[in-house]
């Protein structure tokens, strides 16, 4: 293990920024960090050993204990569900012959759930040793029960098992048109980088991570700084359930990203720029890392880029499974080697980001977008969309409908012609812009995909009239509090709080006062919270109780008090120690009301 | 002339640098607060000091004093939800004051005093936590334990060690020492660094030094946290 872990650390450059790669190195070696590892780390790197193993207490996909040599992981999206996951997992567990969250005996296997994995148009979804699997069902699972049990290394698994489709069903304005490599460049030495900045501004871009702040500006403010040393980093952490089109954009558009990247560099002075990969797309991490050096030899990485005297390079960052480090600043401790904790703000990024120098942090669509701007001018994107939401929006559709995949709108489109294009019907409501966006329902589609109206990231989710709203509330509710980084009170708490609250009413256990507190408390994480994980934590709870306030009433006993525990289930070892199961040795929840 | 904010209508000077939390604290002002502690960078974590500025909800502890800013601070709806924040971190560890050798002065139980706390509120986790009673002289009860990273902070920036850090995530963050058991006994902790006397609630106890000053004689047995707190965090107010 010594040769090993100094060899890794000597790749790395001793570089304590470099940690995460380090430790998903050693995790896939190893399928665990050990003690002797983070000991050896800590010297090379000159951390602390606390730093290292706060770093893997933080992020999912790093362990402590051994998992097995084969690590699957089961995606926990509601799209995951509605196609049967629970059925298939259990399924799984049982051929397997491992529980949920469980190594096997022999070491050989492990189970788990994890956040979703951005499948969501072609799930149920898994991950095996971060590798993405699609598309499971039963023969499949027999065919990979088989392939562990024979202990074939991945390389020999069939493809099919991996494979992962585009699924571009509606392109527009940027998807229909993809830049000649270096294009985009070329038109911004040609005009002008500050004109060209200036047609960004004119194009009226906004971020298109969800956020929305105008592009222009960010690049202009960081630009400003009196630094010499400034950053650039794609922010491709798509965590957000039910949002998958990064994964397609990097796909099959990786270079029009990079080239957007490389033009925002140009315009703010930056040398060094960074993709931040959400782990669960290692599928496309050596194709990306093709992609930058083919633009290397191109002359549009590295040094003098089109000879106009302009050095740039990008490094590729692999996240480890945690939701938060899509938030701009986590994403910067993230970069740093730190766990994912969102920085206070001020200051912001665009004045001290990575490594306390100014930094652009921008949705892979963004990139993508403002490269077509410098070939096309910004009049080419302002006219489409609407007054304060300019260009075209690219949309992840998944759910209930019966063409899911990638469709690129106008902003100012309206939710009917997209349900209409994407074959839903019967339609129960949407989620728009994932868990910590909105749920709508069906009296509402007439609303328009605009900041102004429907702000998204790009998760749209259909849900059918055979779903159950409750179902899909706790699913989310559940998925915050796991993915909360606990750095704040009101979060960290209140998402554990909100999910029990919340289990209470929907098992059936919930009194009258018991939705008012869970109005309550949502507020409070809501109003209180650090950063936007908190702050919309509660949205899938307080859009749905503003719609359906009936469905919450309906599922509340007629009591005035119900105790916040089982009464009988804690008599449970009474139980056992006497050997008793009479009638005499239970008790009712609550006296019946006379 | 020095730049001002009203903090409640009252007009307060700041300087360029300062925090609100600075600046109202130099002005006699007290906005409640268990992470932040005057000789350590701020951390912005319990969310206690939770103001209005201009309408909008910052942590006074890091949100720099500028001018125009017009600040809610002791109002009965933050006051409220304080005292919902304070109940969360009531529930979330072990909080049993009256079998706690920190009672009376302990800031927790002192800020739950001062925001009228009555209740608990919410269910309790009763998590499972286990104490470190490894050390010579210090004692770790992980029950009491709210994250305020205080003890981090004041080994790192006072003591000039790293004994403490914070691990894990969401509801499953907690307190690690630095040393390969994972024991506080084999860290370079001294009962005489400020880290082992920093905790705001009785996460760590000096060992022997116990009921020494017998309850009913204790800080916040006579004087409530936001006289205490500005006698301590500024000279100004001290006796």
């Amino acid at each position: 293990m010594k040769q090993f872990i100094q060899d890794l650390a000597e790749t790395n450059r001793y570089q304590a920024t470099h940690l995460l790669h380090i430790l998903r190195e050693v995790q896939s070696h190893y399928h665990y960090i050990p003690e002797a590892a983070i000991e050896q780390i800590a010297e090379l790197l000159n951390i602390s050993r606390t730093q290292i193993i706060g770093v893997v207490e933080f992020y999912s996909f790093f362990h402590l204990t051994p998992r097995g040599q084969y690590d699957l992981l089961i995606s926990d999206s509601i799209t995951d569900h509605m196609l049967g996951k629970q059925s298939l997992i259990d399924y799984l567990s049982e051929k397997l012959n491992v529980a949920v969250g469980k190594v096997r005996r022999d070491g050989v296997v492990s189970l788990d759930n994890t956040s979703c994995t951005g499948m969501c148009d072609q799930g149920p979804a898994g991950l095996v040793n971060g590798y993405a699997l699609t598309r499971l069902d039963r023969p499949k699972i027999d065919q990979i029960t088989d392939l562990i049990n024979q202990q074939k290394p991945l390389d020999q698994w069939p493809n099919e098992l991996f494979q992962v489709e585009d699924n571009i069903i509606e392109p527009g304005l940027l998807l229909s048109q993809p830049l000649n490599q270096g294009s985009a460049l070329q038109s911004a030495f040609k005009r002008g980088l500050k004109e060209t900045l200036n047609e960004l501004d004119e194009s009226g871009l906004r971020g298109r991570g969800g956020a929305g702040f105008k592009t222009a500006t960010k690049w202009k403010f960081c630009s400003e700084e009196h630094e010499n040393q400034r950053y650039v980093v794609c922010n491709a952490d798509e965590g957000e359930p039910g949002t998958f089109k990064d994964r397609v954009l990097l796909n099959s558009y990786a270079h029009e990203v990079f080239e957007g990247m490389t033009l925002c560099a140009a315009i703010i002075g930056a040398q060094q720029g960074f993709l931040y990969l959400r782990g669960e797309y290692l599928h496309l991490y050596e194709k990306l890392q093709n992609v930058l050096d083919e633009r290397r030899l191109a002359g549009l990485l590295g040094n003098d880029i089109l000879k106009e005297g302009f050095n740039f390079d990008i490094e590729i960052c692999l996240g480890a499974g945690a939701y938060i480090c899509g938030e701009e600043s986590a994403l910067i401790e993230s970069l740093e080697g730190k766990m994912g904790i969102p920085r206070n703000r001020p200051p912001y990024p665009v004045n001290q980001g990575y490594l306390g120098r100014p930094t652009v942090v921008n949705n892979v669509e963004t990139f993508m977008a403002a490269a077509s701007i410098a070939v096309n001018g910004g009049d080419w994107f302002a006219n489409v969309g609407t007054e304060k939401s300019k260009g075209t929006k690219i949309l992840s559709i998944c759910g209930d409908c019966s063409r899911p995949g990638i469709y690129e709108y106008p902003f100012g489109t309206s939710i009917r012609s997209v349900l209409n294009d994407c074959g839903a019907s019967d339609v129960l409501g949407i989620q728009i812009g994932g868990p910590s966006g909105t749920f709508i329902s069906n009296h509402e589609f007439d609303r328009k995909l605009a900041f102004e109206d429907l702000a998204t990231g790009g998760s749209f989710i259909v849900f059918n009239n055979s779903r159950n709203i409750l179902d899909i509330v706790n699913n989310f509710t559940h998925f915050f509090a796991h993915e909360s980084c606990g750095f704040c009170t009101p979060c960290r708490v209140g998402t554990s709080l909100l999910k029990k609250q919340l289990d209470k009413i929907i098992d059936g256990h919930g009194s009258a006062g018991d939705v008012v507190a869970l109005e309550e408390l949502c507020q409070l994480i809501k109003n209180h919270s650090h950063c936007g994980l908190g702050q919309t934590a509660a949205n899938p709870v307080l859009t749905t109780l503003q719609r359906y306030p009936e469905l919450y009433q309906s599922h509340l006993k007629k009591i005035s008090y119900e105790p916040g525990f089982d009464l009988d289930r804690a008599l449970e070892t009474a139980r056992k120690l006497a050997k008793r199961n009479d009638a005499g040795a239970h008790l009712a929840q609550v006296e019946e009301e006379i | 002339m020095s730049k001002t904010i009203t903090i409640d209508g009252n007009t307060i000077p700041f300087e360029d640098g300062q925090t609100i939390m600075e600046a109202a604290t130099a002005a006699g002002v007290y906005i409640p607060h268990l992470c932040h502690h005057p000789e350590y960078t701020p951390h912005g974590s319990c969310k206690l000091c939770t103001v209005k500025v201009n309408g909008r909800t910052c942590s006074a502890c890091t949100f720099p004093a500028m001018e125009g800013q017009d600040v809610l601070n002791n109002t009965k709806e933050l006051n409220d939800d304080r005292q919902k924040i304070t109940q969360m971190l009531f529930v979330e560890g072990n909080h049993l004051c009256p079998g706690c050798e920190k009672t009376g002065n302990c800031q927790l139980q002192a800020v739950a005093y001062h925001l009228n706390m009555l209740d608990d509120h919410f269910p309790h986790f009763y998590p499972t936590r286990e104490m470190d009673a490894s050390h010579e002289d210090v004692l770790i009860d992980h029950n009491r334990c709210i994250f305020c990273t205080l003890c981090v902070r004041a080994s790192q920036q006072k003591d000039g060690k790293d004994v403490f850090a914070i691990s894990g995530r969401g509801i499953n963050k907690h307190l690690i020492f630095n040393s390969q058991s994972g024991l506080l006994k084999d860290t370079d902790l001294d009962a005489a660094d400020q880290a082992a006397h920093i905790c705001p609630t009785g996460a760590i106890l000096i060992k022997r030094t116990g009921y020494q000053v017998p309850i009913g004689e204790r800080i916040y047995d006579h004087k409530q946290i936001d006289q205490v707190s500005l006698e301590t965090e500024h000279h100004q107010h001290g006796e």
